[in-house]
């Protein structure tokens, strides 16, 4: 199996999901299946050949140096599920 | 006279231009099909005022001559792209209420070129599935049922909502976004025309993203002009994008010439996959046969790397995905579930807010990309998407179009194929290697199955040739003369 | 090299440091939201800095400008081809969860920069790298009891992250680095070098390790804000370090905070879980591509860098390189100094420009751009010396005049009536009258006591109110004394 139950902790904290002990087990058999069959591609030989990040092959756009966005504050907050002040907010963190 | 919301996108514009009815009308019987489909849970939201009082201002504009090319059209919009101030969800839990402050550009420019908005309909949640039952707001039902058998069937995914609501009549036409095959597959599902454009063709500003470098917006129809029609205003350079070409939009309407002599129509041969249902080998021979009898001229070609297109995809998509729904986060809009510190509050608002597919992809996403596994996983996947990409190439040196079936099956039923996602990856076994490539492809009903379900062929194109894949749809229309109905007509129930 | 002496022997630090340096620029590098210092909370943002569902960045043209432009003046490899990358992680100001940054392929690549320490020494520090990101946003932890408040403003602000190798090897050479990097920056206008603002922000990364042997394990100070505080916090750190091995123990590779008002560094807590930032290419941006005329373009147009400045004041002023050090820091007193200096005496105007200019804007407090006394002023008022209308004694109460009221050194020299006297007979007038006083003077002067001919020079002076012409003085005095 690829993937153990310690991975799929670690996977979920770096994502932030919250899995529970019982969901651990489930998913590791489940991601373990996706991966062994996901790495029939190591038949591929692939020496040489660069990895393709994008299809598009034109040189990206530039924007001019204007301040023309912006000053959106309320439409911002709008859909907040906390603000105060004009201030999005979140549980305390400590640094 | 056919029922104002039977006729195609075409023909409803030219009965508004020939004042046989108004857009009010056209608007009035469509919001009662939108009710009349509530059974199939199509649309997300309804927004009847908003089709009503465009009709008013279309009519007007009519009165006046002054009608736009799409006047008075009620769309059906999938429920990814943003609209302003209308909740927009991605069919996930965690975009609950949210109602964006701005307007995508695909949509904005249907707006522009006249079209109104019946609602937005369902879809995989984040566009995630192939079955449209991963959706946070209910599975959507295909108004198609097999002879014989009553049990509700898949519409496909993810656009599904955008495929029963056409199919059902209870909207024009719709837009939907591919990333995998999720325009083509449902359509193929619903006996509908949809068209995955060239990556780039269409704005992805405003469109909820699933996996940034795939995604790509575009029309369900219930024929290939209209397909034409919705392309030509959904396109265009947006400098808000910067993945979108700089490229004129034609009028692709007037590529419907419906000559397609001398097309060199590719066959792939890795196409014809071990266990493949007879009826789909036939349809596609059916679909040789009637483009060479239309003057096409068939040509094996080889595609040799598609075996590899979904577990390519099945890396790239999850790992771009993983990064793309991370601003779900519970700080600035959509859900949050407390928690006593901020990661807990992340975690939990996460874990609530996304389903479990969608949680599984990200999961796999973040572990393609987590250090020591980059390079065996994304990297080799990166590197044969380039393998696939030069596969294409090749076989266009030798081609003008491809044909392939949409999909390995028809729709299945609600239940089927879902304990197993490997199995369900399968149906965009024939859709994916597009996306991969970043090409333009379109899926048209072509005959039925056994069952008496739609089958679609699918026409891949050049990079930025709509017009030549439209030609060839066009051609497989008329041939095929697909005239099935499905047993769910909104209203008519 | 400089070594700091613990219980075992002498140690060596090893310091390494990342500069975040705010790039110039009306709006951010990726929106089109203003990114001015000190607007209210949440303003300065656009959908795109909030990332927003379907939000989507386009890179802004003039920050790409500025971090070539930087790289040239860094003498460095421009890549013409680089590639943005996200960053991911999660944090309450990091919209996206992930950071726009550049990973594999930056866009300037390596190169140097030359620091100067106080005794006169230099030294090449090496550029690893210099790439291109967004800045957070900021979050406030201190004004509610049990939550964090989140500022986006600053969130896609344009930052210049410039790596140098880990060639220093002590907080003094690493302040000198700082300095000097802030002032190619400020040459070049592509960072203003705010410190207070945040716009030139310092992560150190200091280990310690016996002379010349290998590295040792080495911890991050993150966002230290000023060159004190540079070298404060890495002074500390090598010696708790030092402390921790003295003792037996082992340094444990972490990020930590410094620590201004106790003057010490600790562990930063929201730093602690292992990171896996799981780069990879942001599929919204396309690799960014360099016109190379365009980049040829950029580095024919670049100022007069400091150490360039420095070498031609040395060559063509004849000034020693400790002063021409400290006039090219700052464009505007190179500036200054050459305004004043040309066509004139060039030592004369670095004398004055480091003394008394310098001296009053230090006692008002006030910067060169604000100085009270123009460059050409001070010229005009170099110049009423040099044409002998006032001497050097009355030039220093002019001068303090000029910065008391502002006006011109002709003005005040008419006005006080300062105008030297040059007219022989008034001179030797005053002459005869002092020493018709003071005959004993002659005579001890006459027998060998010479000092006192300061003594007849300064009544002559007094008696003269200062403005006679003090070369006629001597002269006078000399003849009229001789035996
Ligand atoms: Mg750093
Ligand atoms: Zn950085």
């Amino acid at each position: 199996m690829a993937v153990d139950k310690a991975t799929v902790a670690r996977i979920a904290a770096l994502a932030r999901i919250k899995v529970t002990e019982g969901e651990q087990e489930l998913l590791a058999g489940e991601l373990s299946k996706l991966l062994d069959w996901i790495e029939q591609l190591a038949e591929v030989n692939t020496d040489g050949v660069e990895p393709m990040a994008s299809v598009v092959h034109i040189k990206p756009p530039m924007r001019a140096d204007v301040v023309n966005d912006g000053e959106i504050r309320d439409k911002l907050l709008a859909n907040a599920p906390q603000d105060a002040r004009g201030f999005f907010v979140v549980p305390k963190v400590v640094e | 006279m056919t029922a104002l919301t039977d006729l195609s996108l075409a023909e409803a514009r030219d009965g508004l231009a020939a004042k046989k009815f108004s857009a009010l009308e056209l608007a009035q019987a469509h919001v009662a099909a939108v009710e009349g489909a509530r059974p199939l849970n199509a649309y997300l939201v309804e927004t009847p005022e908003q089709a009503l009082d465009g009709a008013a201002i279309s009519d007007a504009r009519i009165a006046r001559n002054e009608a736009r090319p799409l006047e008075g059209l009620p769309l059906a919009i999938k429920d990814l792209f943003c609209t302003l101030d209308v909740p927009t969800t991605a069919g996930s839990k965690i975009l609950e209420g949210f109602r964006p402050p701005y307007e995508s550009t695909v949509t904005a420019q249907l707006w522009r070129d006249g079209a109104t908005m019946l609602g937005k309909v369902n879809l995989d949640e984040f566009a995630m599935g192939s079955a449209n039952i991963t959706s946070a707001y209910g599975h959507v039902e295909n108004p198609w049922r097999r002879q014989g058998d009553n049990r509700p069937l898949v519409p496909g995914g993810s656009s599904g909502g955008s495929a029963a609501a056409v199919a059902a009549r209870a909207a024009l036409a719709a837009t939907a976004t591919d990333t995998g095959g999720s325009i083509r597959q449902p359509a193929s599902f619903c006996g509908l025309v949809g068209l995955k454009p060239t990556y780039g063709r269409c704005s992805r500003w405003g469109v909820v993203a699933f996996a940034s470098s795939l995604d790509q917006a575009g029309p369900m129809t219930r024929t290939v002009r209209d397909a034409a029609i919705m392309l030509t205003s959904m396109s265009g350079h947006d400098p808000k994008d910067s993945t979108s070409a700089a490229i004129p939009v034609p009028d692709f309407e007037k590529a419907l010439t419906g000559d397609i002599k001398g097309l060199r129509v590719g066959i792939p041969r890795e196409y014809r996959l071990d266990g493949m249902p007879d009826e789909i080998e036939k349809l596609w021979e059916r679909g040789i046969d009637w483009l060479k009898d239309a003057g096409a001229v068939p040509v094996d070609v080889s595609l040799a790397m598609t075996k590899y297109a979904l577990p390519v995809y099945y890396i790239i998509a999850p790992a771009e995905a993983s990064s793309n729904l991370a601003r779900y986060d519970g700080v600035r809009f959509g859900l949050r579930v407390p928690g006593e510190t901020l990661d807990e509050m992340y975690e939990n608002t996460r874990a609530q807010g996304f389903g479990p597919e969608v949680r599984r992809r990200i999961l796999i996403g973040t572990y393609v990309l987590s250090a020591g596994y980059y390079d065996a996983y994304y990297l080799k996947a990166q590197k044969v998407r380039n393998l696939i990409a030069q596969d294409f190439d090749a076989a266009f040196k030798n081609c003008d179009v491809l044909l392939t079936p949409t999909a390995p099956s028809p729709a299945f039923a609600i239940g089927e194929k879902s304990d197993d996602p490997i199995a369900m990856y399968l149906n965009d076994v024939f859709t994916v290697t597009v996306n991969l490539a970043g090409l333009p492809g379109i899926s048209v009903p072509a005959g039925l199955s056994k069952d008496g379900l739609p089958l679609g062929l699918q026409i891949i194109g050049r990079a930025f040739d709509e017009e030549t894949v439209l030609r060839a749809g066009h051609a497989i229309e008329r041939a095929a003369n697909f005239t099935a109905r499905p047993q769910f007509i909104a209203g008519e129930a | 090299m400089s070594l700091i002496q613990g219980e075992t022997g002498a140690w060596e630090v090893v310091i390494g440091l990342e500069v975040h340096a705010q790039a110039v620029s009306n709006s951010k590098l990726f929106s089109g939201a203003s990114t001015t210092f000190g607007a209210e909370p949440n303003t300065h943002v656009s959908l795109v800095d909030a990332a927003f569902p379907g939000m989507l960045p386009v890179i802004n043209k003039v920050c790409v400008e500025q971090a070539v432009k930087t790289g040239l003046g860094l003498d460095a490899q421009i890549n013409l081809v680089s590639i943005f990358d996200r960053k991911n992680y999660f944090y309450a100001d990091l919209p996206a969860g992930y950071q726009i940054s550049q990973y594999l392929r930056p866009v300037v690549g390596k190169g140097q920069l030359t620091i100067d320490m106080a005794d006169g020494t230099s030294r090449t520090i090496g550029i690893t790298r210099l790439h291109l990101e967004q800045d957070a946003g900021k979050s406030l932890h201190d004004q509610h009891p049990t939550q964090t408040y989140i500022d986006l403003n600053r969130s896609g602000v344009a930052l210049m992250e410039i790596v140098s190798e880990p060639d220093m090897r002590s907080a003094e050479e690493a302040g000198a680095y700082v300095k000097k990097l802030r002032s190619i920056l400020r040459y070049l206008g592509t960072c203003d070098g705010n410190m207070e603002e945040g716009s030139l922000r310092c992560d150190c990364n200091v280990s310690v390790r016996k002379p010349g042997g290998k590295l040792g394990t080495r911890c991050e100070i993150k966002n230290v804000n000023s060159i004190k505080f540079v070298i404060a916090a890495i002074e500390y750190e090598a010696r708790r370090q030092i402390q921790v091995i003295e003792e037996g123990g082992t340094i444990k590779q972490e990020t930590r905070l410094y620590d201004s008002h106790r003057g010490t560094t600790r562990p930063m807590r929201s730093k602690e879980e292992a990171h896996d930032y799981r780069y990879f290419p942001d599929p919204d941006l396309l690799p960014l591509e360099l016109d190379p005329a365009w980049v040829e373009n950029l580095k024919k147009s670049l100022p007069e860098l400091p150490d360039a400045k420095k070498a031609r004041f040395v060559a063509d002023y004849k000034l020693s390189p400790y002063d021409a050090g400290v006039l090219i820091e700052e464009q505007a007193s190179a500036d200054y100094f050459e305004a004043v200096a040309k066509g004139r005496d060039a030592k004369l105007a670095c004398n004055w420009v480091m003394g008394d200019l310098f001296g009053a804007l230090n006692k008002a407090g006030l910067d060169i751009s604000n100085s009270p006394v123009s460059a050409k002023g001070l010229g005009e008022l170099l110049d009423l010396m040099s044409d002998n209308t006032i001497s050097g004694r009355i030039a220093k109460d002019v001068f303090a005049a000029m910065v008391e009221t502002r006006k011109g050194a002709s003005a005040i020299v008419e006005e006080k009536g300062l105008r030297q006297v040059t007219d022989t007979g008034a001179i030797e007038a005053a002459v005869d009258a002092v020493l018709a006083k003071e005959p004993e003077k002659i005579a001890e002067y006459r027998s060998g006591k010479d000092k006192l001919f300061g003594f007849f020079v300064g009544q002559v002076m007094k008696a003269t109110g200062g403005k006679a012409n003090p070369a006629q003085v001597n002269e006078l005095l000399k003849k009229k004394l001789a035996p």
